[in-house]
C-alpha cells in the first residue's frame, strides 16, 4: 500500500506491504540504518525512534499505521551539530559497542519531554508534583533500553548533565 | 604522550549520530540474497526424511542447500571437526541447522525455513549433567585431574572439615547486535567476507575449507561488533560459511543475520557447572587441604570446552594459596547447544566455587568472611605458588583488599548491616567483599602472538591496522594511542582501519583479555621500526646518534633543528625511505602442560576486589544492589576512561549472571528462555544505587605495553560480590549456611529464605 512517511523532516512516498514494521521500513526501504534491530520484539529498545515527539519501539509498529506521522530517527538528531545530549554521551562514555546508542539517545530525548510534562514513573514518590531529576528516576525511565556492555552509569550521567544544562 | 589519557572511544562521534556501521548496516549490492537455517526440532535423532518441496516452492526462494549440496568441508567447528554446518544424518540438539534457505529477502528466507518437513527417529537425549555422567558421555577419555600434595590426607588431619555442592548456571551472551555475516563473490572464485566476529582468521580458515580454496583466496574484514563477550569467537563461523557457500552456489552476494530467537536457540552459551568441594581448615579458616569436583556441561560439540574447563581449574584457587589441592574436571557431552567462550572463559565458574568455600568456612567459624579470605590470600613476597606450580610473584591482593575495605568503610557498614538485620524482620541486608586474581594469556601458548601494519603517508597521516577486533572494549583507541605516542603526534593523525586478514595474517581471536597487550605491542614494534628509520635519516644529516632525535608534540627535534612531523615525512619520502612497516609480538616466558597441569601458563595476573551491599525482601525474594565499591588493577592504564567502563560493565554483567540471568531448558531439550522476554539481563535500574569504581595505582610488574594490564575479563568476577552479599542477607534469616546456587533469582532466594525459617517451598 502507498503511504507517506515524514522522517527527519523529509517526506518519503513508499509502496509497502502492510506487514512491514516501521523498523524495516526505515532500515530496508529508506536505508536509515542508524536505527538498530536488537531483538525485533520490543524488548531491547535498540530500535527506539520518536513518533510525533514520543518514543516508540519501531519494531513493534507497522509502517502503514504512520501515514503522515512525523518520525525522528538518530539521523535527525544533531544533524546540524551535536546536541548537548550527544555531547554528554561522548563525555561520559555512555557506550562501548555503540549498538544500543541510537536507541538510548532517541529514548532519552523522548524521556526528557515526558519529564517536562510531569509524567510520573514507577519510582516517583509524589504523583502530583513535578518529578525530580534523580538517578533513580532516569534509570527507571531508561530501563526499556538495554545495554549489554552495561554502560548504565555513563548513560545516566550523560542524561543528567544534558537535562541539567537545559533546565 | 597520548597514552594514559582518558580519550573517548574511537568511534564515539559515529555512535552518537548513528553513523557507525555494523555488518547489517553495510549497503548491500543489488541482487544480494538472504539466508536462513531450517532447524532441528528434536534434541537427538536420526533424520529419516527431509521433504523440502514446500521450502523450494515458497515465494522468493532461490536455492535450498542440505549437507549433500556442500562442495567441500561441512564443518564449522573451531578445531575438532565435529560440528557440521548442516546436519549430516543425525541431529544433536534442538536448534541445530539442517538445511539452508537462500531467498530474495530476509523475511522470505525465514518464512520458507519453517516449511521444511523433517522426520526423525528419535534417540535418547542427554540433557543434564547427571544424565551425561550416568551415560559416560564426555569429551576426552576421562576427567582431567591436577593436584599438588595430598589433599585427602590434609583434609583428614585438619581441625575442621566441610563439604558442599554448588550449581552454577550458564549465561546467554545477548550481544545486542546478533550474529551476522556477508559474502561478496570475487573473480577467480575468491570471496570477501564481512563478519561480526572476534576471530577473522578463523572465519577465513573455515570459509576457505568450505570452498576448497587456499586461505589466500579469502579475505575477511571486521570493522566492529555490537558486542561479542566471547560469543563471537567461534559462533560466527556458521553464518560466514553459509554465506560463502551460498554465494558460490548462486554467484550472488549473500547475507545472513540471525533473528534474536534463532540466535539464542542456535548458538552456544556460557558453560554451566556443578562444583562440589571438600575442604579441611584450621580455626582461623586457613585452608589445609581442598578437593574440587568440576562437572561441566559442554553441549553437543567440543567447541572451546577443553580450554574453558581448563581455565576453570586454573582459577580454582582465585587469590588463595591452597597448600594441598586436587581438582577433578569432567567435560560432559550433552544434547544441548555447544557451550562456548564467554567473558572469563571458565574462570568465573572456578572462582565462584572457591569464593563459596571461603564464605562457607567463615559461616562455620562465625567469622567475618573477609578475615577468612585475608587469612588465605597469596603472600606478596612471591614465596607461594598456584596449584599448577606457577609462582605468584606479583600478588597485591592483600594490600588492594585492605585499601578497598578502608575506602568502602566495609567494617563499619558490616556492623550497620548486622544492626539493621537485628531490628528489621522483613528486609534483610547483606554485604560481601570478594577478590579476583585472573591469569592473563591464552593457555594455548602459541596463540599469544600478534601482528600489525603501519603506514605513514606523504602528508604525515598514519594508517593503523592490527589483528585485534573492536567489540566496544576500546581496543582500537588504546592501540591508536600507542601509535600516536610512538610517533609523538596527536591522536587525530592516526586513522584506525578495519581488521582485515589481507593486511595482518594469522591472527588470534580477540579474546582472553589479550587484545591491548598483544596488539599494542605489535603496533609499537611497527611504529618503532619506522621511527628508527626517520631517526637514522636525521641523525646522519645532523651528525648525531639516532637516540638524539626526539619525537614529541607533532614535531621532531634534533640538535638545534626543529621540524614539523610532515616535514620529516616528506623528507623521508624524497630520500626513498620506506614509510611502511609490520610489527610482531609474542608473549615471553610461557610454558604449559595442560595434561599434567603444570607450568607457567600466564604472563602475569590482574587483581581487583569488590564490596557489594544488597537488600533482600524476604517475603518475595526480590533484591536490590544498594552499593558497590570496586578497586581494580589495570597496571598503568592506557586509557582510564575506557578501563573504568570495562570495570563497570564487567561487574554488571557478572552480577547479571549470578542474579537474574537464568537459562531454562525443558525436558525435551528446548531452550525456553530464547528472547529478552524470558531471559533477564540487567537494565539501567538494576545497576547499584551507589557505584564507586577506582583503579589501583601501580604499574604492571611484567613488561607489558606501557606497563598496563589486561582489563576485559577480570572485572566480570566482581559480580560474585553480589551473590555473596545475597548469601549474607539470607544467612541473617536463620541458623544455616544458605548454600545459594547461581543465579540467585528471586525464586531461589525466596526458597533459601524459607529453608532458613523452616518452611520449605
Amino acid at each position: 500500500m502507498n503511504i507517506t512517511l515524514r522522517v527527519n523532516g523529509e517526506s518519503h512516498d513508499l509502496d509497502l506491504d502492510p506487514r512491514v514494521s516501521l523498523l524495516d521500513a526505515l532500515r530496508h526501504h529508506l536505508h536509515l540504518t542508524g536505527t538498530k534491530k536488537g531483538c525485533d520484539h520490543g524488548q531491547c529498545g535498540a530500535c527506539t525512534v520518536l513518533l510525533n515527539g514520543r518514543r516508540i519501539n519501531a519494531c513493534l509498529t507497522l509502517a502503514c499505521m504512520h501515514d503522515g506521522d512525523d518520525i525522528t530517527t538518530i539521523e535527525g538528531i544533531g544533524a546540524d551539530g551535536l546536541t548537548p545530549l550527544q555531547q554528554a554521551f561522548i563525555e561520559h562514555d555512555g557506550f562501548q559497542c555503540g549498538y544500543c546508542t541510537p536507541g538510548q539517545i532517541c529514548s532519552a530525548v523522548g524521556m526528557a519531554e515526558e519529564l517536562r510534562q510531569g509524567w510520573p514513573s514507577h519510582v516517583t514518590d509524589d504523583l502530583t508534583a513535578d518529578p525530580e531529576l534523580t538517578r533513580d528516576e532516569i534509570a527507571e525511565r531508561m530501563s526499556g533500553n538495554l545495554c549489554r556492555c552495561s554502560c548504565y552509569p555513563g548513560i545516566v550521567n550523560a542524561i543528567r548533565q544534558s537535562l541539567g544544562e537545559q533546565a | 604522550m597520548t597514552v594514559a589519557k582518558p580519550l573517548p572511544h574511537d568511534a564515539a562521534l559515529l555512535h552518537v549520530t548513528g553513523q557507525a556501521r555494523y555488518v547489517d548496516d553495510i549497503p548491500a549490492p543489488v541482487g544480494t540474497l538472504h539466508l536462513a537455517f531450517g532447524l532441528s526440532a528434536v534434541a537427538h535423532g536420526r533424520i529419516t526424511g527431509m521433504d523440502l518441496d514446500a521450502v523450494r516452492a515458497a515465494p522468493g526462494v532461490v536455492a535450498v542447500l542440505t549437507a549433500e549440496d556442500l562442495p567441500f568441508a561441512n564443518d564449522v567447528s573451531p578445531g575438532a571437526h565435529d560440528e557440521p554446518l548442516l546436519a549430516d544424518g543425525t541431529v544433536h540438539y534442538v536448534g541445530q541447522p539442517i538445511f539452508l534457505v537462500v531467498a530474495e529477502t530476509h523475511l522470505a528466507a525465514r518464512k520458507a525455513a519453517r516449511l521444511g518437513r523433517i522426520t526423525y527417529e528419535e534417540l535418547p537425549a542427554l540433557l543434564t549433567i547427571d544424565q551425561a555422567l550416568a551415560a559416560d558421555s564426555r569429551f576426552e577419555s576421562g576427567p582431567r585431574i591436577w593436584s599438588r600434595g595430598d589433599a585427602a590426607a590434609a583434609i583428614a588431619i585438619a581441625p575442621r572439615m566441610i563439604e558442599g555442592t554448588m550449581e552454577i548456571g550458564g549465561q546467554e551472551h545477548f550481544y545486542l547486535e546478533g550474529q551476522a555475516a556477508f559474502a561478496l563473490p570475487q573473480e577467480n572464485g575468491d570471496v570477501v567476507v564481512q563478519s561480526s566476529t572476534q576471530h577473522p582468521t578463523e572465519i577465513q580458515h573455515k570459509v576457505a575449507e568450505a570452498l576448497g580454496l587456499p586461505m589466500s583466496g579469502v579475505r575477511v574484514e571486521v570493522r566492529r561488533m555490537g558486542g561479542g563477550f566471547g560469543g563471537k569467537e567461534s559462533q560466527g563461523n556458521a553464518l560466514a560459511v553459509a554465506c560463502a557457500v551460498a554465494a558460490r552456489a548462486t554467484g550472488r552476494p549473500c547475507k545472513m543475520r540471525y533473528d534474536r530467537d534463532d540466535d539464542m536457540v542456535i548458538t552456544g552459551k556460557r558453560h554451566d557447572f556443578r562444583i562440589s568441594y571438600r575442604v579441611g581448615y584450621d580455626d582461623q579458616g586457613r585452608v589445609q587441604g581442598i578437593e574440587f569436583l568440576h562437572l561441566v556441561r559442554c553441549g553437543w560439540a567440543m567447541d572451546l570446552s577443553l580450554p574453558v574447563a581448563d581455565r576453570a581449574m586454573l582459577h580454582a584457587d582465585n587469590a588463595y594459596f591452597l597448600p594441598h589441592v586436587r581438582i577433578e574436571s569432567h567435560r560432559l557431552r550433552t544434547n544441548t547447544q555447544s557451550a562456548t567462550a564467554f567473558r572469563g572463559f571458565g574462570g568465573p565458574q572456578g572462582i565462584v566455587a572457591v569464593e563459596r568455600v571461603m564464605d562457607h568456612i567463615a559461616h562455620t567459624l562465625n567469622r567475618d568472611p573477609l578475615e577468612v579470605r585475608q587469612a588465605n590470600f597469596y603472600a606478596p613476597d612471591g614465596s607461594q605458588s598456584t596449584p599448577y606450580g606457577m609462582r605468584v610473584t606479583d600478588s597485591i591482593i592483600g594490600d588492594l583488599a585492605a585499601r578497598l575495605a578502608e575506602t568502602s568503610d566495609y567494617h563499619a557498614r558490616r556492623r550497620a548491616v548486622a544492626e539493621w538485620n537485628a531490628t528489621n524482620p522483613v528486609l534483610k541486608k547483606g554485604i560481601a567483599l570478594t577478590p579476583v586474581k585472573f591469569g592473563i594469556s591464552f593457555t594455548l601458548s602459541h596463540l599469544n602472538q600478534a601482528g600489525a601494519l603501519v603506514h605513514v603517508y606523504q602528508d604525515g597521516s598514519i594508517h593503523l591496522n592490527h589483528g585485534g577486533t573492536e567489540m566496544g572494549q576500546g581496543l582500537f583507541q588504546k592501540v591508536a594511542q600507542v601509535a600516536a605516542a610512538g610517533f609523538g603526534v596527536d591522536i587525530s593523525r592516526v586513522r584506525i582501519s578495519a581488521t582485515d586478514t589481507g593486511k595482518v595474517p594469522n591472527t588470534s581471536a580477540t579474546a582472553a583479555s589479550s587484545g591491548s597487550d598483544l596488539n599494542g605491542m605489535a603496533v609499537k614494534a611497527a611504529v618503532d621500526t619506522i621511527r628508527q628509520r626517520l631517526a637514522e635519516m636525521l641523525a646522519q644529516e645532523h651528525q648525531c646518534a639516532p637516540a638524539d632525535v626526539h619525537f614529541a608534540d607533532d614535531r621532531v627535534t634534533v640538535g638545534g633543528a626543529d621540524y614539523t612531523f610532515e616535514e620529516v615525512i616528506h623528507r623521508a619520502y624524497t630520500q626513498r625511505i620506506s614509510l611502511s612497516a609490520t610489527g610482531f609480538y609474542k608473549t615471553p616466558d610461557l610454558s604449559w602442560d595442560r595434561i599434567k597441569g603444570q607450568g607457567r601458563p600466564f604472563f602475569y595476573f590482574a587483581y581487583g576486589a569488590a564490596v557489594s551491599e544488597v537488600v533482600l525482601d524476604t517475603l518475595t525474594g526480590e533484591s536490590r544492589i544498594l552499593r558497590t565499591d570496586i578497586l581494580h588493577d589495570v597496571g598503568a592504564s592506557l586509557n582510564p576512561a575506557l578501563d573504568i567502563g570495562q570495570v563497570e560493565g564487567g561487574f554488571v554483567q557478572g552480577a547479571g549472571w549470578l542474579t537474574t540471568e537464568e537459562l531454562v531448558w525443558d525436558d525435551k531439550g528446548r531452550l525456553r528462555t530464547h528472547a529478552p522476554s524470558t531471559y533477564k539481563i540487567p537494565a539501567c535500574g538494576d545497576r547499584p544505587r551507589v557505584f564507586n569504581v577506582a583503579l589501583w595505582d601501580g604499574p604492571n610488574r611484567a613488561d607489558t605495553i606501557y606497563k598496563s594490564k589486561a582489563v576485559g575479563e577480570p572485572p566480570f568476577m566482581h559480580g560474585i560480590s553480589v551473590l555473596m552479599a545475597l548469601s549474607d542477607a539470607v544467612a541473617a534469616c536463620g541458623p544455616d549456611y544458605p548454600a545459594l546456587d547461581g543465579p540467585a533469582t528471586a525464586e531461589r532466594l525466596l526458597r533459601a529464605v524459607r529453608r532458613q525459617v523452616g518452611h520449605e517451598l
